[in-house]
């Protein structure tokens, strides 16, 4: 049965709170690209659950006027799950950050995307823990010097993508956190897949670790040496559309069109609906230039089908309608 | 069709009796039991049964430790326990006999299989000398038998039967005989066996054929000489199925489900002794649940919580070291006021403890093993059939009151069975759940009903009430994060008041035997069997002092619980662990002395320590 979905505009989806985030925080670019793709989704409000764990990311659903919970740490991706097995008909976002996903909620983590249950979680990533003011991450460099590594961190980095797509995810996403109108169009094209997408969103924190992505993002430098992929075009980058990825053995290597005979038809074409995560790991992992946009989408059938279909093939095989059918049947005796 | 009279020898009525069968791991004395007990079901008897395996999978052959257990007791009066001490023990090797001859009763029966008593198997049971030669057994009735050969020779025209399978068949050998010694048909199992092999006709042809041959062996061999009867009990009327305490827990909470229209969800994470009701509700998605076997002990109950902010009936299920895994969303639970029902299938303990083994010694992280303030109800089930009873009200309680409740059973009866007294979903009581469709006016989650002060469930998909929940304080009014002093002084004693209310809608604790007089017995959960048969059997000898008051609503107690307390002179409190529930109600009842009876072997109480104990303070 097709139902009406009612149009709403971005206000519909602010809540009445205060937003509380650091003036800068690239928090408020996501919070406003999230309030701008909704109403292009397709969805009724009610509809729509924000689940959080713990850190500044972990607010979110406070802002939002739509259902919500704001969990415990690192745990969203489970209490995420719960709500949709127990109703599928609702879009179901998951909001995490680097620490709170990788560290202590690695294993939901890496489960959720294993299962490939229909939800979407936006993981904030800045390379530091902010909301306990200035520890280093699982996703801080080698070096790095926090609160808890005054002398450098010695403890290597995660790649969420890298450990996303070996975790089984079928759709990454990785955007810039200043770029809202990119981040909008991936929100929703998370929303249309059917089964887990994980949007990595590169998030400055203005406190604790300004400029962490500013050599990729800032607005000088980004179209030199951010790669967007977008399915089914060359990836091709730089300010002159001059650069781009050829595959060179078993390496990515960046070549200059137009030298050395190179042409636009020798740069490899996205496809990020190949099953074979191999190049979408290899895009993930290359430090130049920094990948972004959507690096893998392969459809794949989600948990929910699976038990749905299970259900019904019980059903069809019992005679179980109502408990008492079981408590009744089988070895029972009568006592006059 | 086998003749069920007993000629020329001599039959001997008895009121009850316990028989143990005993074996290797892998020797089948889990189904043997099993057979024993819901045959003597269907015929009538009570019974109560518990397993007693080793936590190996399959432990080396005829070692000491790795010794598998069951034991059945059988009556054609109430039974409220497995009993204590054996009349029958059945042991199909040394090491079974050496470990479990203490339990057998001086001059009563014990039956061998003699071909397993060889050098090999005595030198692994660390025997010097073969028991059945040396004499020391000479206080007991020894039934030898060959089991082995025995089998062996009923198998031997049957062709296409490799040597395991005539093996492991001689348990049918024992249960034969044991069902003519206590007059009840092989029938059962004979179905029982056409059922289980139903696409292999060789196996319910050998299983029938080794059966049938003990049997028959029994009833021509001059070596028993005495039957026995155990006549029907006298339950009340109406239609029963022995059932474990898992399985009964778990059927309360389809119960519930269907009772209160909503969808179960169940968010788990194996763990023994707690896996048995993962496996029960996973088998009946026919119903509608939805089970998740998550990724850890965290995921289990928060998937739980998520399924239940959007409108499931969730639980979940888990033992000891689970629990305390658990801790932190349980106050999530707690601090949302969302419903959820928590099993703990207690275990001894600390840490991995005695896994396989019955323990009460998690009543105190039940109560308290959350950070900050946080209140949860707890409930406690106390025979394998009241799971049922304790896993509805658990979900009733946590629907109509929007709070956690944890609901504790224990290693033993939840592997116990007994029988159960069909109760269809129409005897059932109500269950109201707070969902609402619509709000009103000035509607907030968190406002409160005034008898319960519960709030009200508003889950996605209903339009206008979209909210958000989340583990920081609230403000009363409004829902919203505060961190405005006054008001989290006002919410947490708001918290707590609403588990005191609960008392309203609780039994009253109703002591047994007498109501008032020098010694009550106090107990709580699974020990219910076997501190009743104790204070029973004291009444019977004519002590009409002494009452016995068992405990199922621990938090909040029931509302008659002091002045209950205070018409005894001594108070007694039997608890399987240091005296957990003697704190709490220390505390509860500060001008009351309280003194204790406890064990921590990972066993349950036996009748005789109970009675001993108890005497003291009568005479």
């Amino acid at each position: 049965m097709e139902t009406t979905v009612k149009k709403y505009t971005f206000r519909d989806f602010a809540s009445d709170q205060e937003v509380r985030w650091c003036p800068g925080c690239d928090d408020y670019v996501i919070l406003r690209s999230m309030q701008k793709a909704l109403p292009e989704m397709g969805v009724n409000k009610e509809d729509v659950v924000f689940i959080s764990g713990i850190g500044c990311s972990s607010r979110f659903p406070y802002y939002m006027d739509t259902y919500g919970m704001h969990g415990i740490h690192g745990r969203a991706p489970a209490i995420a799950t719960g709500v949709k097995l127990a109703n599928p008909g609702l879009s179901v976002w998951v909001i995490t950050g680097d620490g709170d996903s990788m560290a202590i909620g690695g294993n939901h983590f890496i489960h959720v995307l294993r299962r490939n249950i229909d939800l979407n979680i936006i993981l904030f990533n800045n390379k530091i823990y902010g909301l306990t003011k200035g520890q280093f991450s699982p996703t801080s460099s080698v070096g790095q010097k926090t609160k808890s590594s005054p002398y450098g961190n010695t403890q290597p980095p995660f790649l969420a993508g890298e450990l996303a797509i070996g975790s089984q995810a079928r759709f990454f996403a990785r955007i810039a956190g200043n770029m809202p109108g990119e981040m909008t169009d991936t929100l929703i094209a998370a929303e249309k897949f059917n089964g887990t997408s994980l949007i990595e969103v590169l998030q400055n924190c203005v406190i604790f670790n300004d400029g962490c992505f500013t050599e990729f993002t800032d607005k000088t430098v980004r179209e030199d040496r951010q790669l967007h992929v977008v399915h089914g075009e060359p990836m091709i980058f730089g300010k002159n559309r001059d650069k781009g990825l050829v595959l060179n053995g078993l390496k990515l290597e960046v070549v200059t069109i137009g030298e050395q005979g190179i042409t636009e038809a020798d740069i490899l074409v996205h496809d990020a609906c190949e099953q074979d995560p191999t190049l979408h790991q290899m895009l993930v992992r290359l430090s130049f230039p920094l990948v972004t946009g959507i690096i893998r989408s392969y459809a794949d059938i989600t948990l929910e089908e699976r038990e749905d279909a299970l259900t019904a093939k019980v059903k069809a095989n019992s005679d179980f309608v109502k408990t008492d059918d079981l408590f009744f049947s089988g070895e029972t005796y009568t006592v006059e | 069709m086998i003749n069920l009279k007993n000629s020329e020898q001599d039959i001997n009525a008895l009121e009850a009796v316990v028989v143990r069968f005993v074996g290797d791991s892998g020797d089948g004395m889990q189904l043997t039991g099993t057979q024993f007990s819901d045959t003597s079901a269907m015929f009538g008897n009570d019974v109560a049964t518990f397993p007693n395996y080793p936590s190996e999978i399959r432990a080396p052959q005829g070692s000491l430790y790795g010794v598998s257990g069951f034991q059945v007791h059988i009556g054609s009066i109430e039974v409220s326990t497995p009993g204590d001490n054996v009349d029958l023990l059945v042991a199909m090797n040394p090491a079974g006999l050496k470990t479990n001859l203490y339990a057998v009763k001086p001059g009563h029966t014990i039956i061998v299989d003699s071909d397993s008593f060889t050098k090999k198997n005595l030198e692994k049971a660390e025997y010097d000398t073969n028991p059945l030669e040396d004499g020391s057994l000479e206080n007991y009735r020894v039934i030898e038998v060959a089991m082995s050969s025995l089998t062996k020779e009923a198998l031997k025209d049957l062709s296409g039967l490799d040597n395991k399978i005539i093996t492991r068949s001689k348990n049918m050998f024992a249960l034969g005989m044991v069902y003519w010694m206590y007059h009840r048909s092989p029938e059962h199992t004979i179905d029982f066996v056409n059922k289980k092999f139903k696409n292999n006709p060789l196996l319910i042809e050998a299983n029938t054929r080794v059966l049938n041959a003990g049997y028959y062996y029994s009833e021509t061999l001059e070596l028993i000489p005495n039957s026995y009867t155990i006549a029907p009990a006298r339950m009340p009327p109406g239609t029963y199925r022995v059932i474990m305490g898992n399985t009964a827990t778990a059927w309360g909470f389809l119960a519930a489900a269907e009772k209160s229209g909503l969808e179960l969800f169940l968010g788990s994470y194996p763990i023994t002794p707690a896996s048995d009701i993962l496996h029960e509700l996973v088998k009946h998605k026919h119903f509608g649940v939805k089970t998740l076997q998550a990724e850890d002990e965290i995921a289990g109950i928060t998937s739980a919580i998520g399924a239940s902010f959007a409108g499931n009936l969730a639980i979940t299920t888990t033992s000891g070291p689970g629990l305390a895994l658990k801790g932190e969303a349980l106050g999530l639970a707690m601090m949302v006021e969302l419903p959820l029902v928590i099993v703990d299938v207690q275990r001894g303990g600390p840490s991995t403890g005695l896994p396989t083994k019955t323990e009460q010694s998690d009543l105190l992280q039940a109560m308290y093993g959350r950070n900050g303030e946080s209140p949860v109800i707890v409930i406690a089930a106390s025979t394998p059939a009241n799971c049922f009873d304790y896993a509805f009200q658990a979900a009733k309680l946590t629907l109509e009151h929007m709070t956690p409740v944890i609901l504790l059973t224990d290693g033993y009866i939840a592997n116990g069975s007994a029988p159960w007294k069909i109760q269809s979903v129409a005897e059932l009581p109500e269950i109201r759940h707070r969902q609402v469709k619509e709000g009103g006016e000035n509607w907030s989650p968190y406002h409160r009903d005034e008898a319960t002060l519960a709030r009200s469930w508003a889950v996605p998909g209903t339009p206008g009430l979209e909210h958000r929940v989340g583990g920081l304080e609230k403000d009363a009014d409004t829902g919203n994060v505060s961190y405005v002093p006054e008001n989290h002084e006002y919410m947490t004693h708001i918290r707590a008041e609403k588990i005191k209310r609960v008392q309203d809608f609780i039994p009253e604790v109703t002591p047994e035997f007498a109501d008032e007089g020098d010694l009550l017995v106090i107990g709580w959960g699974g020990t219910y069997g076997a501190l009743h048969t104790a204070v029973k059997q004291l009444n019977q000898e004519g002590f009409s002092n002494i009452g016995f008051a068992h405990f199922n609503y621990i938090n909040p107690l029931p509302p008659n619980t002091g002045e209950v307390l205070k018409r005894f002179k001594t108070l007694i409190v039997c608890e399987l662990n240091s005296g957990q529930f003697s704190k709490i109600l220390k505390i509860n009842f500060s001008g009351l002395t309280f003194l204790q009876y406890n064990k921590v072997q990972g066993l349950p109480f036996g009748n005789e320590e109970l009675v001993q104990k108890f005497k003291h303070y009568l005479v």
